[in-house]
């Protein structure tokens, strides 16, 4: 986790504002010195233990044989597609399902053996839905979260009082505690049980899907609210639709496809491209957000089967670069890079997908080294890629080596004169290569790699290049849009 | 105002209006007494002073009057409270206490008491009755069960399955009932006709306990409105306590319909007018919905027994009870919990 993600937590007010935090502590401790702040001063540590648990709903195994443990201080997100039995896993650990085979532990006994009132200790569940369709108060939703610490005939303590204060506050319910729940949004909502079940002040927190109905501002704050509730010493485990948000948030992530546990480790380990084609069966780039330095997914349309070719080559340094070589990496095809500058994006992104990339420095003009690297693939590489090339002094070279060059694709999202930096020259040279080649915009780069494959095999001599788009638009449905 | 400050407030408020309402009740008649009278009469009966009151006034409201009016205090009350239990228990505000056949199991029992008096061993009307209540309840609930669990909507419609059932069996009996069928009929209505002090000795002591330990529970109905899972985990054992609140819940409703009959919409209509004064929370819903329930009783039925001709205070309670609800529904939203 960064440190500018924390600073977005305290300007939201719902970080763990450590000042404001150990005032809160202290004057709870001058009420009643036997009160116990927050639950990670509790004995009770919270480690979860799943093994080998099978859960069948008639003779159907919803999980089968699934294991791994979540400790104290640890954010463990679970994915999976829709039906992958996420929910089911929860419930189990809540004590809500009795499972077919294996356990569930928490801090070493069965779950399932504890009573509801021993297990609401231990775990506070928010549910991914709740009937919330009376008009209770905010309020009394909250101290609902106070039910297993209460006896049938006493009134509430003050640590109950303020246990129920603090989870309002920190959940930023408190300023409409007085409202029916049934009145106020989806979003306020969820925020209410959440803070009921931060009131239950469990060593455990299960969460199904907490962000689901939120808006991004507060799938952000609610994630680095949980974030501190770990941080204070909570086991939390949660299921998370949101992959990027799961990989942003979570220490660990287990991924569940069809009832099995598919991968488990940190995101950047457990989110692979084959592992989301395989669990999710989605065509998905993997990539390094820029901001929050977190594993990124983007998932792709499906391709219709193309005939790709099966090495490409890209030029260009910028982020339209960057976004050529995830689709390509997501298709399948091999792909090398350069010469960029080393730390431009297209070489961040090449690293991260482990392309193979001719790195030059920064501003120095194109060496011997790297020209003679890129004349290796101009001989050996099929298909050369020029994607929104930035045309300097320095990098002119290499327009001279393309012009010989054949197939080329040129990607573009930006005009030609917003990357030129060497003149009139350039710009010729340039527009030749460009008479040459199948141009296109970023998300259409498979199609025309699609369009050149198909004209190789065609066999149309350089010559007739220019009628490309003509042979093209018979085989390939996207030409005949144009 | 403190919580609990205002659950004093308001049952102690409707424990005033409840004695106003009594002391109203048993001036009217077919002779008028003014409520000092009334009032003098009861503590006399009380046993508490002596005071100086005619033979015939002391006689009308002691023994004529208060056993009804009292008795009609006693089911409101009971009737009231469970119709509380079992809407928040079944989630779904058109619960009523026969929805799990409590009453027509009553309604059995009774009518096979009044019709083949010498087939039932029990003796008298309120015991069959009872008995037949519980008996029906527990049969519901064996039938909903399974695997240690009872699903609610499991429960509602077992309920009203055993409901049509019973009523099958009712009309068979009323058929047959020969010169009985009149009684019978008159039960079925829910009267308070003919009430006496032993009636009040019946359903007194039942209801009370019932009620003062369902009180103990409110918290745990609170929760199960978020939904048994929820409820779950916020530790309550659900199953336990869903059979805790339906065998209370029955309990009391048996003992209000063995010595009224089935009488209507009391538990339907007074539950709902306290949630849109007191809100949703059982802690203040159920004292305030039980002491609510006794004055409407009596006074639906002094409606019942003031007109030119008296009529079975079922008919007053469904006739006034339903289109006042109507009201409620289209002009201050009962539709939920």
């Amino acid at each position: 986790m960064t440190g500018d993600e924390w600073s977005i937590g305290d300007r939201l007010r719902i970080g763990n504002d450590s000042t404001a935090e150990s005032e809160n502590r202290s004057a709870a401790d001058l009420e009643s010195p036997l009160s116990q702040g927050s639950p990670a001063s509790d004995e009770t540590s919270g480690r979860i233990d799943v093994t080998d648990l099978t859960v069948s709903f008639g003779d159907v195994n919803v999980l089968e044989d699934v294991s791994f443990t979540v400790n104290p201080g640890e954010f463990v997100g679970l994915v999976g597609p829709n039906g992958a039995g996420k929910t089911t896993l929860l419930r189990s650990i809540s004590g809500a399902l009795d499972p077919s085979a294996g356990t569930v532990t928490v801090d070493g006994v069965g779950i399932d053996d504890c009573s509801s009132k021993a297990s609401s200790r231990l775990v506070a569940v928010v549910p991914q839905e709740t009937t919330l369709s009376f008009s209770f108060d905010v309020r009394t939703v909250v101290e609902m979260g106070r039910h297993p610490h209460r006896g049938r005939f006493s009134p509430p303590t003050a640590t109950d009082r303020r246990a129920v204060d603090r989870a309002l506050d920190r959940t930023r319910t408190a300023q409409f505690e007085d409202r029916a729940i049934n009145e106020v949004s989806g979003g306020e909502r969820q925020r209410v049980v959440l803070a009921r079940a931060i009131a239950q002040e469990t060593p455990i927190l299960v969460l199904d899907e907490p962000t689901a109905s939120l808006d991004v501002n507060h799938q952000i704050e609610t994630l680095e609210l949980v974030r501190n509730l770990v941080r204070e010493g909570r086991a939390v485990i949660a299921a998370i639709h949101d992959l990027n948000l799961a990989a942003r948030y979570c220490d660990r992530l287990v991924m569940l496809a069809s009832g099995t546990v598919q991968r488990a480790g940190p995101p950047a380990d457990v989110l692979s491209a084959a592992a989301l084609r395989t669990a999710f069966d989605v065509n998905a780039a993997v990539t390094e957000n820029i901001v929050t330095e977190t594993t990124t997914v983007t998932a792709l349309p499906d391709q219709e089967p193309k005939a790709l070719p099966d090495s490409v080559h890209v030029l260009g340094a910028g982020t339209t670069a960057a976004g050529t070589l995830a689709r390509l990496d997501a298709a399948g095809v091999e792909t090398s890079l350069g010469p960029v500058p080393s730390g431009s994006a297209a070489a961040e992104t090449a690293s991260q997908l482990g392309v193979d990339v001719i790195a030059t420095e920064p501003f120095a003009p194109l060496s011997r080294g790297p020209r003679d690297r890129l004349d290796r693939y101009l001989d050996t590489q099929n298909v050369m890629v020029l994607a929104d090339f930035e045309v300097s002094a320095g990098n002119q070279v290499v327009l001279d080596r393309l012009l010989e060059h054949d197939p080329l694709v040129v990607v573009e999202s930006r005009p030609l004169a917003e990357r030129n930096f060497a003149g009139a020259g350039a710009r010729g040279q340039y527009e030749q290569l460009r008479e040459r080649s199948v141009t296109v915009s970023p998300d259409r780069v498979l199609d025309a790699l699609d369009a050149v494959s198909a004209g190789e095999s065609a066999g149309p001599s350089p010559e007739t290049r220019s009628d490309d788009r003509a042979a093209a638009s018979e085989s390939h449905p996207y030409w005949k849009d144009n | 105002m403190t919580h609990t400050g205002r659950i004093l407030t308001y049952s102690l408020a409707l424990t005033a209006l409840l004695v106003v309402v009594v002391v109203g009740s048993a001036m009217l008649g077919p002779v008028r007494i003014d409520p000092i009278t009334v009032s003098k009469a009861v503590v006399n009966h009380a046993g508490l002073t002596a005071f100086d009151v005619s033979t015939a006034h002391q006689t009308i409201v002691a023994d004529i009057r208060l056993p009804r009016i009292v008795l009609a205090a006693i089911v409101g009350f009971a009737l009231a409270a469970a119709g509380t239990v079992m809407q928040g228990f079944f989630r779904n505000p058109l619960a009523d206490p026969s929805i799990i056949g409590v009453s027509s199991g009553a309604a059995a029992g009774a009518v096979a008491a009044i019709a083949f008096p010498a087939l039932v061993p029990l003796g008298g009307i309120h015991l069959p009755a009872f008995v037949g209540a519980l008996v029906t309840a527990f049969l519901v609930y064996a039938i909903a069960s399974e695997g240690g669990r009872t699903p609610v909507a499991t429960l509602l419609l077992a309920g009203v399955a055993i409901q049509a059932f019973l009523g099958a069996m009712i009309s068979y009996m009323l058929v047959h009932s020969g010169e009985n069928l009149r009684e019978a009929v008159v039960w079925l209505m829910g009267h308070l006709h003919r009430s006496n002090w032993s009636d009040v000795a019946f359903a007194l002591p039942v209801t009370l306990v019932g009620v003062i330990v369902l009180g103990a529970y409110t918290r745990e109905m609170n929760v199960l409105l978020l939904g048994e899972e929820d409820a779950h985990h916020l530790g309550v054992d659900v199953e336990r306590t869903k059979l805790l609140l339906l065998t209370l819940a029955t309990i009391v409703t048996a003992a209000g319909v063995a010595v009224a009959g089935v009488i209507g919409f009391v538990g339907l209509v007074v539950p709902h007018m306290m949630r849109l004064l007191v809100g949703p929370d059982h802690r203040i819903l159920l004292p305030t919905s039980a002491l609510a329930g006794a004055s409407f009783l009596v006074v639906t039925d002094t409606l019942a027994r003031a007109g030119p001709a008296e009529v079975p205070v079922g008919i007053v309670t469904a006739a006034f009870g339903a289109p006042f609800f109507l009201y409620l529904l289209k002009n201050r939203e009962v539709h939920t919990l």
